[in-house]
Formats: C-alpha cells, sequence, structure tokens
C-alpha cells in the first residue's frame, strides 16, 4: 500500500470517528431542545447529560485530528481549502463554540442551576447545524463549485447554494445525525432502564430511519447529472452500498421489534462505516475535483512515514485510555443508571 | 467593509483568537501542576482542605477547559483558513508538532474526565491522585509541542528550498529549533507561574472580602510559594531566550530594546518614548546592560537596527511589550519573595490590606504579562511568517470575507469570556468553601457513627 493510501485511510478513519460520535451529540442536544419544547424534559435530558458531559471533547478531538492530519498528510488542501472554506468553516466554528459554551457554562456551571432553556435551544439547533455546515465540504469537493482566478481557488456561492446537491446533502447529514443518535440513545436509555426514554427514543428511530434511504438515494441520483465520472465509481461499489443497505434493515427491525438494541448500534455503525468507506473509495483519486489529487497533494515522504510512526505510537497510548473511558460511562451500568453521583 | 485588505484582516483575527485563547491554554497548561499539588500535599498532610482545594480548583477549570477547547478548535482551523500559503508549507515541515499536540490534548481531556467525575468512585484518594499524572503530563506536552511549532516560525530549519522547490525535509530537525528550549520553557514555566498567582489572587481576595477560613490561608501560601519558584525560572529563562535572540534574531531583539547603532557595550534601555525625529525620550537607561542580556559580557558587540533593511525590521512598539512583561515579572518575583520572607519572619505588613490587594492585583497582571510576551513575540516577528522565508503577505488568505469574520468572532469570544466570569462566580459563590466543609464534615460524621 502507498503512503498516499495510508494517509488517506487513517484520515477517513478519523472523520468516520467524527461522523459517529459528532453525530450522537449533535442528536442528542437537538432531542434535549425538543423534549424541553415538549414539555418531555424529565424523560431523556438526564441521559442525555450523563453520557455527553465527560465524553464531548474527546469527540471533538477527531475533528482536529482531521484537519491538523489533512493538512499534514495532504498540505495542498491547505491551500484549496483553506481558501474557499473561510465561510462555511467559520460558521461551523461558531455553532461549535456555541455548543462548547453550553457544556462549559450549563453542565459544568453549579449544583442545583436547572439551566437556561433558550440556551438549550440555541444549543441543540447549533447542533445540527454543524453538520450541515461541514458537509458542504463533501459537495464542494465534487467540483463545479471552484474556479481559479488569478491562481487562487474562489468559491462560487451562487452555485453552490443553488444547486440541489448541496440541499441533498445538507439533508442527508442532518437526518443521519438524528437516525444516529437515536438509536444510540434508545440503547443507552434501555441500558438506564430508564423505559420512557427508550420508548421515546424508539418513536425518533423509527420516525429517521425511512427518511434516511431516501435522502441517500437522492444525492446518488443527483449526482448522476453533476459528476457523471464519480457516479460510475459509485455504481462499481454497489455491492458495498448493497451490504450497507441490508444492515440497515437489520437495525431498523431490531429496534421496531424492541429487540437487541446494542447489536442493531453495531449494525448501524456497521452500515455508516461501509457507505462511508465506500463513499471515499469511489471519490479516489480526487481530495478536490478537478484540481487536486492525492497524488499531487501529498507530503514528502520524511513527514509522512514520521506521522504515521507518530499515530500508531499514539494508538498504543490513547486505546487504553479510551477503552478506560467508556468502560466508565458506558459500560457501567451503576454509573449509566444515575447511582453514582457525578462530582 | 471594514477590512478591505485581507492581510490586515487575518492579522486582526488571529491577534484576537490568539490573544483570547492564550489566557485559557495558560490556565490549561498551568492549573493541572496545581492541583496536583494541593492533592498531594492533602494526602501528605492528611489534610482535608488541601483535598478540598484541589476538589475546587479541578471544578473551576473543566469550565476553563471547555472553553479553551473552543477556542483553541478555532485557532486550529483559523490557522488554514486564514494563512492557507503558509500551512501548505509548514503542513510539508512542521505538521508533526501539530499532530503530536492533539494527541497530548486527547490524553489529556480523556483523564481530566475520568478525573473530574470520578471523584466519589474513589475511597482510596491515592488512587485518584494517579488519574492527575497523565493530565499534567498531557497539559505540559501540548502546550510543549504547540511552541515548538511557534519557535519553528521564528528560527525556521530542517529544510532546503531549492530554486523554489521544498527538498531535504527533516521533520525532527524541525521540531528541535534553536528557538525550541528558551521559548518552550518560558511558556510551561510561565504558565505555571500565571496559574499560581491567579489561585493566589483568588485567594487573597476571599480573605480581603472578610472569609477568615484557615483554607484560603492555606491555599494563598502555597500558591504564592508556588509562584516564587516559577516566576524565578521564568526570569532566568528570560535572560537565556535574550542571548537566544541576539544570536538568531538579532533584529527583534534590537527593536524590543529601541537599539539603533551597532556598538560595544550597548547599555538597556527601558521604559521611555520615541518622539516624532525618532529620538527616545524618558528612558532609563542601564548601562552595559543590553550587551549583558544579549552575550553575557559587558563589552560585547550588539548588532542594531542599522544592520537591517527597513522593510524587514520590526515595528518599534514591542518596546513596550516588552516593558510591560519584564516589569510586571519582576514586580511578581519582589511580591511573592518578600511575601515568603515575610511569612517566614512574621512582618506583619504582609499580612495587611494593602499588600494583599497587591497579591489580588498580582493575578490578571500575570495574565497581562503573558499576552504582552506573545505580542512582543509575534509582532516581533514581522513582516515575517516563516522569518527569513515567507512574509505574512504572502501567507494571508485572498478571501473577501475576513472582515465579518473578525466582526463575528469578537462578539462570541467576548460572549465566551463573560460568560467564563459569570458561571465560575456563580459555582463558587453558591457554594462557598465553609458550606463545602460543613456539608463534608457531616457526611463523614454520618458514616462514622
Amino acid at each position: 500500500m502507498s503512503l498516499e493510501i495510508i494517509g488517506i485511510s487513517v484520515l477517513w478513519t478519523f472523520l468516520f470517528g467524527y461522523v459517529i460520535l459528532g453525530s450522537i451529540d449533535f442528536g442528542a442536544g437537538f432531542f434535549n431542545a425538543y423534549s424541553i419544547i415538549t414539555g418531555k424534559q424529565h424523560v431523556v435530558s438526564k441521559v442525555i447529560q450523563r453520557y455527553l458531559s465527560p465524553v464531548w471533547e474527546v469527540t471533538n478531538v477527531f475533528f482536529v485530528f482531521f484537519f491538523v492530519g489533512i493538512v499534514g498528510f495532504f498540505p495542498k488542501t491547505a491551500f484549496y481549502y483553506g481558501t474557499v472554506l473561510l465561510v462555511p468553516a467559520s460558521i461551523a466554528l461558531i455553532l461549535m463554540i456555541i455548543r462548547g459554551s453550553y457544556y462549559a457554562f450549563e453542565l459544568y456551571g453549579s449544583k442545583g442551576y436547572k439551566g437556561h432553556k433558550g440556551y438549550a435551544f440555541m444549543y441543540g439547533i447549533a447542533g445540527v447545524l454543524v453538520p450541515a455546515a461541514l458537509s458542504i465540504v463533501l459537495t464542494i469537493s465534487e467540483g463545479g463549485f471552484i474556479s481559479i482566478i488569478d491562481g487562487n481557488p474562489v468559491l462560487d456561492y451562487g452555485a453552490l447554494f443553488t444547486s440541489p446537491l448541496t440541499w441533498s446533502v445538507v439533508v442527508l447529514s442532518i437526518v443521519a445525525v438524528l437516525f444516529i443518535s437515536a438509536v444510540f440513545l434508545t440503547w443507552y436509555s434501555n441500558k438506564a432502564e430508564d423505559t420512557g426514554a427508550t420508548n421515546l427514543m424508539r418513536k425518533y428511530a423509527m420516525f429517521w430511519a425511512f427518511p434516511l434511504i431516501i435522502a441517500a438515494v437522492g444525492i446518488i441520483y443527483e449526482l448522476s447529472s453533476h459528476n457523471p465520472e464519480h457516479f460510475d465509481r459509485i455504481l462499481n461499489l454497489w455491492w458495498m452500498f448493497g451490504l450497507s443497505f441490508l444492515l440497515w434493515i437489520g437495525t431498523v427491525w431490531l429496534t421496531w421489534k424492541r429487540k437487541k438494541y446494542g447489536l442493531a448500534v453495531g449494525l448501524l455503525v456497521g452500515q455508516f462505516a461501509l457507505a462511508f468507506y465506500a463513499y471515499g473509495i469511489s471519490l479516489y483519486p480526487y481530495l478536490l475535483y478537478p484540481y487536486l489529487t492525492i497524488y499531487e497533494g501529498f507530503t514528502n515522504d520524511a513527514m509522512a512515514i514520521s506521522l504515521i510512526v507518530v499515530f500508531i505510537l499514539g494508538l498504543i497510548l490513547l486505546v487504553p485510555s479510551i477503552f478506560l473511558l467508556l468502560k466508565l460511562f458506558l459500560f457501567d451500568k451503576d454509573y449509566v443508571k444515575g447511582n453514582k453521583k457525578k462530582e | 467593509m471594514l477590512f478591505d485588505d485581507p492581510v490586515f484582516g487575518s492579522r486582526v483575527l488571529t491577534l484576537l483568537t490568539l490573544s483570547f485563547h492564550i489566557i485559557y491554554a495558560t490556565i490549561g497548561v498551568g492549573v493541572p501542576l496545581m492541583i496536583m499539588i494541593a492533592h498531594w500535599v492533602g494526602i501528605k498532610k492528611k489534610d482535608e482542605h488541601y483535598l478540598l482545594m484541589a476538589k475546587r480548583w479541578a471544578r473551576g477549570f473543566a469550565v476553563t477547559v471547555a472553553v479553551g477547547v473552543v477556542t483553541g478548535t478555532a485557532i486550529g482551523l483559523q490557522l488554514s483558513l486564514l494563512w492557507p500559503n503558509f500551512m501548505e508549507l509548514a503542513g510539508n515541515i512542521i505538521a508533526l508538532p501539530l499532530f503530536l499536540e492533539v494527541f497530548a490534548f486527547f490524553f489529556e481531556a480523556i483523564f481530566l474526565g475520568i478525573y473530574a467525575y470520578t471523584g466519589d468512585r474513589f475511597e482510596d484518594k491515592r488512587k485518584h491522585f494517579l488519574l492527575l499524572i497523565p493530565v499534567v503530563l498531557g497539559a505540559a506536552a501540548s502546550g510543549l509541542f504547540i511552541t515548538v511549532l511557534n519557535a519553528f516560525m521564528n528560527s525556521p530549519q530542517g529544510f532546503d528550498i531549492v530554486n523554489g522547490q521544498l527538498t531535504n525535509v527533516n521533520p525532527i530537525a524541525a521540531m528541535f529549533t534553536p528557538a525550541m528550549p528558551t521559548k518552550v520553557s518560558h511558556v510551561l514555566a510561565t504558565s505555571f507561574m500565571t496559574a499560581a498567582f491567579m489561585l493566589a489572587s483568588i485567594a487573597a481576595y476571599k480573605i480581603l472580602k472578610g472569609s477568615n477560613h484557615i483554607y484560603h490561608k492555606k491555599s494563598l501560601y502555597m500558591t504564592m510559594k508556588i509562584g516564587l519558584v516559577f516566576s524565578i525560572a521564568a526570569a532566568l529563562i528570560g535572560d537565556f531566550s535574550g542571548k537566544y535572540l541576539a544570536e538568531y534574531q538579532p533584529e527583534k531583539l534590537a527593536a524590543a530594546e529601541w537599539h539603533f547603532e551597532t556598538e560595544e557595550g550597548a547599555p538597556l534601555l527601558m521604559y521611555g518614548i520615541l518622539d516624532d525625529e525618532g529620538e527616545v525620550k524618558y528612558e532609563l537607561k542601564i548601562p552595559y546592560g543590553l550587551s549583558i542580556l544579549a552575550n553575557g559580557n559587558p563589552n560585547s558587540v550588539v548588532i542594531g537596527l542599522d544592520q537591517f533593511p527597513e522593510e524587514e525590521t520590526p515595528p518599534l512598539i514591542i518596546h513596550y511589550f516588552f516593558d510591560l512583561m519584564v516589569t510586571i515579572g519582576g514586580f511578581m518575583v519582589v511580591l511573592s519573595l518578600v511575601y515568603w520572607i515575610g511569612m517566614k519572619r512574621a512582618w506583619s505588613f504582609v499580612k495587611s490590606n494593602w499588600y494583599r490587594w497587591l497579591i489580588v492585583l498580582g493575578g490578571p497582571l500575570s495574565f497581562l504579562a503573558i499576552e504582552a510576551g506573545w505580542w512582543m513575540a509575534e509582532v516581533g516577528r514581522q513582516p515575517w511568517i516563516l522569518r527569513g522565508i515567507m512574509t505574512i503577505e504572502e501567507a494571508a488568505t485572498s478571501s473577501d470575507y475576513v472582515g465579518l469574520m473578525v466582526i463575528l468572532f469578537a462578539t462570541l469570544y467576548l460572549f465566551l469570556g463573560i460568560g467564563t466570569i459569570v458561571v465560575l462566580r456563580r459555582m463558587f459563590k453558591n457554594n462557598p468553601v465553609e458550606l463545602e466543609l460543613e456539608q463534608q464534615e457531616a457526611a463523614q460524621g454520618g458514616e462514622t457513627t
């Protein structure tokens, strides 16, 4: 395997980690806000907060890893994407700052403080807008929105915001966030033996399951006209998308039957992994169609090798640490149930 | 639009984000060590007060870390958004410490989450203490790695540029630049110093406001001692930084000291102003001072600004930043030294109200010194973003929307800053030390009977 492929695989894996962990986080914030408006706060808020408070910073690091890593492995992306993404990425940043400040000020705040409704609402809305803002990057990478003027890349906002592809991607990102989060929280609430929360989250999961597939098919359809070359590569990987679809059926069926919520989460991760990697493979070799491929944009070998070595050493340190974190906050039944008080 | 020039807009936004983030970053690097020391002293002396100190500091720390995470994410992303050409070059040479920094922070975040949420789960405080080790190491390491990047910007090495092409990249050599030892150690020492004086400032304020509890006095005495050690260390390392500058970045040293003519036995100018003719007025001259700072030898030659073309001369305003940093640093050494000796010898004035007000002032002053130090370091590198290789003009984005972003982020930082203060105040006001100690005793009393 070439260094370029290792590099992009590492980055794509970080991004996948962020998609799953981030979706749980963003969706939970949205459900939290929604339950406050509909007066069902008592049902879900506790479960949501118990999971999210200690974990969100770790989730955020996956994102930082991705954008630091991509500049390391593919420095030219800084030139192309750095220039054109100033506005969308800044908006995503601002939304993330609003979310982070909610954790800082509302959850870590003081004992017995009830929290501010408007703030929780903003936090929830910001959560679904972050993936929408970030997903713009994937749309841009399909090409057709950037032109090079005087040697500098320039983004055509008019074309971007009138393209149906843009909006299909935005819709998919939001629906995916809500679906992933609902399936996960169904399992987590069930583990906490909180029947009310389990039923509610299960309802949300069922609600978002079908829009997800419709949105995904919609994007593939849009691509057939926007970037036919990419569309053909997607068709070549039909079996990966097909397998992903089967896993989706499994998740929906288990959730519908109220069986094995844990397995449903496993299938869900499998479903998204297959679709996400299949999509990634179909993008190959482009980082930004048609200007930049992973071969043109790659760093020097010395840097690539040192990054990979550090990455492996880092994993040796981090995997046991993350395992410990999950063991304490995700798999510890007493903590999940709230029997162990937070300090 | 307010900032028509994207270069100027990018500079303003970077200045804004870094000046704001550095407050949280300094707390983020410094406070874990304070928590660890308090926790350790608590175990050693079997003193509940120190254990409670660690607990309360950690609680406040969680808030500042969360804000630091988002401002840190902001600056990380803004580097690519505002300086895409620089990051394209830097990505090729100096991506390694950036990557390492994220790992170090990751490590810290995981264990901080565990430490903060498991206080009740450990019967044995020693085991709980062990969780702090990765937090302190991760915090210091992330400060180290990110400063390595800044050191590289000041004295780039580890690569060759042949006919405009980058070759012979050595990522390790790029990390161990001449600027790195003094810069990293100065950043770490001043972070510990500032964190200690910030906590001392809070303790002194509590005592002044009438809380007579021994808890605050213990806290004040301990943090002032720690602050003393690190402020002396910071001053010594600062002296080495002067010697580094004299050898590798003489233009920065010369601009900071308003040293215009190359000469032997150069005096050190403190304070003063520049009049319209470019003459220095009202300055304090320390004979041979600059030669000593630059080379450790009063008769040595110090290169002046006359040796540099005008377009490569850093802005002379950094002299004021230098003065501010050094003056505050010196003041804090004296303040904490006198306090420490005074406590040993039972001088009554160190317990007087006016002296305690000075200690209260010391916290914000230390942060001001941190800001001034970074302004000197960053403005003093102008016009370069990568000294001798790339100017900020060449590095900046060509996007038209930087001005708008400046306004958006400025609003957000204002909100974050106010939010931090409001939340921390509410958090500790509603749950004062006295109350928490009572509750603890009540709970323990309940267990034994």
